[in-house]
């Protein structure tokens, strides 16, 4: 059993990354804001049923997702993304033409790095539908576990690698089509 | 198109290329990640891959990263001040 007194102290450092999370999946700031606001307020309430010596910020995680579908889900469709299967493995490495093309004589980090730009990123992860976002955001952003996110989305495991194949191919598809805008892609 | 086709061609390519995914979220069995990462010490063009696949999820983190407004910070601390004053559900 965790104790009150010690939620300040180790809950508040995840405050930027479930921010993050809820700005991608609110959209926007006013809403991230109260939707972090309310994790915390429901996290502190029930901090007495979290184990201790198990993962706060997954626990955490859980209730912001929550949270979020009772309160903010927008979609009342859920898309299956199923068109997404069309799309070829490595899609954004070809359509780039390898990393040469991305900008020679750099390192693969910088030069994927300097690819796009950081709204750019925001929105092709931002277009996704919700549940898919979610999983990509998970995976991708916070390095999460597909148990620890089978978890936080209450979902089977095998959901959750379905959400994330066709998630990360629907973003890389954005990606490319920002890359097409600035001529990056023939 | 770009001819990396041609270039996925080595025995082992398509394995490694469908489990890159499962391979960079550490989700492999230790037996399979064995397999797949000697793949990669032989094969430049799948090792390219790999490398960028990698970096592409770098950038999407560092590239989402957030600061907290401060107000958002001390919102929440007064909050959580209020409701310790109240009394708990045990008490």
């Amino acid at each position: 059993m965790a104790d009150r007194a010690q939620f300040t102290e180790l809950a508040m450092e995840h405050m930027p990354s479930l921010y993050g999370a809820a700005l991608r999946m609110t959209r926007k700031p006013a809403d991230a804001e109260d939707l972090v606001q309310e994790t915390y307020l429901k996290a502190y309430r029930a901090f007495e049923s979290f184990q201790e010596g198990t993962n706060l910020k997954a626990w955490l995680y859980k209730i912001l997702t929550n949270t979020f579908i009772n309160r903010y889900r927008a979609e009342k469709r859920r898309p299956e993304l199923t068109e997404v299967d069309d799309i070829e493995d490595l899609y954004l490495f070809r359509r780039l033409g390898g990393l040469e093309a991305a900008g020679a004589g750099r390192s693969a980090e910088d030069q994927v790095m300097d690819l796009f730009t950081d709204t750019e990123v925001k929105e092709a992860l931002e277009a996704l539908p919700e549940s898919f976002r979610m999983a990509v955001l998970l995976a991708d952003v916070e390095g999460f576990s597909y148990k620890e996110i089978a978890d936080i989305m209450d979902v089977p495991i095998g959901t959750v690698m379905s959400r994330l194949h066709r998630g990360r191919k629907a973003l890389q598809r954005a990606l490319v089509e920002f890359g097409r805008e600035r001529g990056l892609v023939g | 198109m770009t001819g990396f086709e041609d270039e996925f061609s080595e025995r082992g390519c398509d394995e490694a290329i469908h489990t890159l995914y499962h391979y960079l979220d550490g989700e492999l069995t230790t037996e399979r990640r064995e397999v797949i990462r000697r793949h990669l010490d032989d094969c430049a063009p799948c090792l390219e891959a790999f490398d960028f696949e990698a970096e592409v999820r770098v950038m999407i983190s560092v590239k989402c990263r957030e600061e907290v407004p401060e107000t958002l910070r001390l919102r929440i601390a007064a909050a959580i001040q209020h409701e310790e004053r109240q009394p708990g559900p045990g008490a």
